[in-house]
């Protein structure tokens, strides 16, 4: 009859009062401090079978379970510390980007429309503040007018004013915005659309800032 | 002196590994957050916790450099 498997590495005998090394001195067996193969280097199969019992594949090409854990967790941990380095550099990049629009000076001035050619409920697209940030103009009254750029917070698609419904649209993911404020209503933006600041000199009606907005 | 140090066996430092791992996942994962909650912030025109973010996360990642020191030295401790 065969002897219960028993894990190998489990040799070392730990118990102080066990048969033959009662006391704490000079009562350990001989064999207890003799040279044995080092634990760390024994190849264990997943069943703690002997590896003369082990099929014929696994005696070929054995596989050394617990040295394959601890392999793949350290590598584990060196991937998230890069991770870690990664995000570190994305703060940074933040950092340096904010530094870069802290220091490229005011927004222009720019005259989009004159008040005469717009009627209320009618939009008026422009660029600001540069060639490359569309934007949109909305009447909303005779003596109201809202302008906003018109990249979506969520993912930069253009919205679409829809005033007559009091609502600016983003056709991408569905979003939608409140006309009179900005602020997101419904689908996934999160954050407001950029408010331009106008002026109004005369009939005409001028940007002059963007406001970024959090809520 | 090192002839007295007594290396960790293979178990205890694959236990080791797991209490390193686990720590460096949550830093990692606060560091992500952070990440997120700075690029929404920097997009809505908040730049006051750029900065303050930056210095969390540079924490975390030395706090993480010093666990990998600490784990290659556990790989090479002389046996």
């Amino acid at each position: 009859m065969r002897e219960p498997h028993r894990d190998p590495r489990a040799r070392l005998d730990v118990q102080i009062d066990s048969p033959g090394r009662e006391g704490l001195a000079g009562t350990a067996p001989a064999e207890l401090y003799a040279r044995r193969a080092d634990t760390d280097q024994m190849s264990i199969a997943p069943d703690f079978r002997p590896a003369d019992v082990q099929p014929a594949w696994r005696q070929d090409f054995p596989i050394d379970w617990p040295q394959d854990r601890y392999v793949e967790r350290r590598d584990f941990m060196k991937f998230l510390v890069l991770m870690s380095g990664a995000f570190t550099g994305g703060q940074f990049w933040i950092a340096g980007q904010n530094w870069w629009r802290s220091h490229r000076g005011l927004d222009p001035v720019r005259r989009v429309a004159s008040i005469d050619a717009i009627a209320v409920g009618q939009t008026v697209d422009f660029r600001y503040p540069g060639q490359h940030d569309p934007c949109v103009l909305v009447r909303l009254s005779d003596s109201e007018f809202v302008a906003y750029s018109q990249k979506c917070t969520h993912l930069s698609c253009a919205v679409i004013p829809r005033p007559e419904q009091g609502v600016l649209h983003c056709p991408c993911h569905d979003g939608y915005f409140d006309l009179r404020s900005g602020r997101p209503t419904a689908g996934p933006p999160r954050r407001p659309l950029a408010r331009i600041v106008l002026e109004f000199r005369g009939r005409e009606i001028f940007a002059t800032g963007v406001e970024w907005r959090t809520t | 002196m090192p002839g007295l140090r007594r290396p960790f066996t293979r178990d205890q430092r694959t236990t080791v590994i797991y209490g390193m791992l686990s720590f460096v996942l949550i830093l990692v994962i606060l560091q992500l957050w952070l990440l997120t909650a700075t690029m929404n912030a920097y997009l809505g025109g908040d730049d006051s916790v750029i900065w303050p973010a930056a210095g969390a996360s540079l924490a975390c990642l030395l706090l993480n450099l010093g666990l990998l020191v600490y784990l290659r030295r556990l790989d090479h401790v002389p046996r």
